[in-house]
């Protein structure tokens, strides 16, 4: 008789700790499925020449990151000295410039700071739609083969820098090093 | 100022403010039906039921707790643009699913699909149900057991007394 007095006492416990794991989980962030499959296919215009065609083939070869961004995107202009710094650190950052107008996209990088070597620009969305991209700013990570090996939905942050994405470059520059010797 | 003028006055701003009104509250009303309602042509009925029937199973990821059939979000305006466009181009339901799940995940999905890590969501109701049964039994089994009970166990009787006597 004395276990059963027990019984509300540790469904609530275990309720509570159901709880608790959920409150720690971020429902905002979902796993991207793009994980591990090969850079999705695009054909846009560049940023700053509307005659030049960029493919997806334009970001791949080398170890690099993709990064999703727009002038509107005020997490982005947030988010820039931080690449900004892996820019200047040699990682090549290519970009897609999504739902915004060439003109303002440009004078905002006239303006102000450019880590991009690459820019597509995707003023419908079209490229967007494609890579899986719903909360902008977005970075990817590809390995030298193209395959997209991390992806961020949201700003990337110092910690994150430091605990996820260099260390994950390094794994891939060493690999693509071994695979070309 | 005189009477007359001063009675003209909220006539004329009533009027004013009436057509201001109509010129603002039309141009919204066709954005918004625009962007909610359906897209032009359809080759059959068949096409728009599929649209109609897909734009309320796919999950807005901006705004995750709509469709892209409610969400006024610009990404559900593409999506729901994709999927016209892909059921124009003649591709079945499944296809298109299968084309959101590629790029956003199983989350797209309103009803989610059974499979290994959706086995507890979909068996939970009859888990509960099963654990709601085994209760309902126990207090009907106990309440039997103590209906076919024919008379007081001797100390129940005892205990009567005591009661009986001190009244």
């Amino acid at each position: 008789m004395k276990w059963r007095s027990l019984i509300p006492l540790v469904a609530v416990l275990a309720l509570l700790g159901v709880l608790l794991v959920g409150l720690n989980l971020n429902s905002r962030e979902l796993p991207s499925p793009l994980v591990g499959k090969p850079a999705p296919a695009f054909t846009l215009t560049a940023l700053e020449d509307p005659e030049r065609i960029l493919t997806e083939k334009d970001f791949t070869g080398e170890v690099a990151l993709v990064n999703v961004w727009a002038t509107w995107c005020s997490t982005c202009r947030a988010e820039k000295p931080l690449l900004m710094e892996l820019a200047k650190a040699g990682i090549p950052i290519h970009a897609i410039n999504y739902r915004d107008e060439r003109e303002v996209a440009l004078r905002y990088l006239e303006i102000s700071d450019d880590p991009y070597r690459t820019i597509a620009f995707d003023p419908k969305g079209d490229a967007g739609m494609e890579w899986g991209v719903y909360a902008t700013p977005e970075t990817y990570l590809l390995d030298a083969d193209g395959v997209i090996r991390y992806k961020r939905t949201g700003p990337l942050s110092r910690e994150l820098i430091r605990d996820v994405v260099l260390p994950l470059i390094d794994k891939l520059r060493t690999a693509q090093r071994e695979a070309a010797s | 100022m005189t009477a007359r003028a001063a009675e003209g006055l909220p006539r004329r701003a009533v009027a004013a403010l009436a057509w201001l009104l109509l010129g603002w509250l039309l141009p919204a009303g066709m954005a918004v039906a625009l962007a909610i309602g359906e897209p032009g042509d359809f080759d059959s009925e068949a096409d728009r039921q599929q649209y109609q029937t897909l734009i309320r199973e796919l999950r807005c990821t901006v705004c995750q707790g709509e469709t892209i059939h409610e969400s006024n979000a610009t990404l559900a305006g593409d999506m729901r643009r994709r999927v016209y466009e892909m059921t124009r181009d003649g591709q079945s339901a499944a296809a298109i699913v299968d084309f959101m799940v590629a790029r956003y995940g199983d989350y797209v999905r309103y009803r989610p699909p059974l499979q290994a890590n959706t086995v507890l969501l979909w068996a939970s109701p009859f888990l509960l149900l099963l654990a709601g049964g085994a209760v309902w039994w126990q207090v009907v089994r106990r309440r039997r057991d103590m209906a076919q009970r024919p008379t007081f166990t001797p100390e129940e009787r005892a205990a009567l007394e005591r009661l009986h006597r001190s009244d």
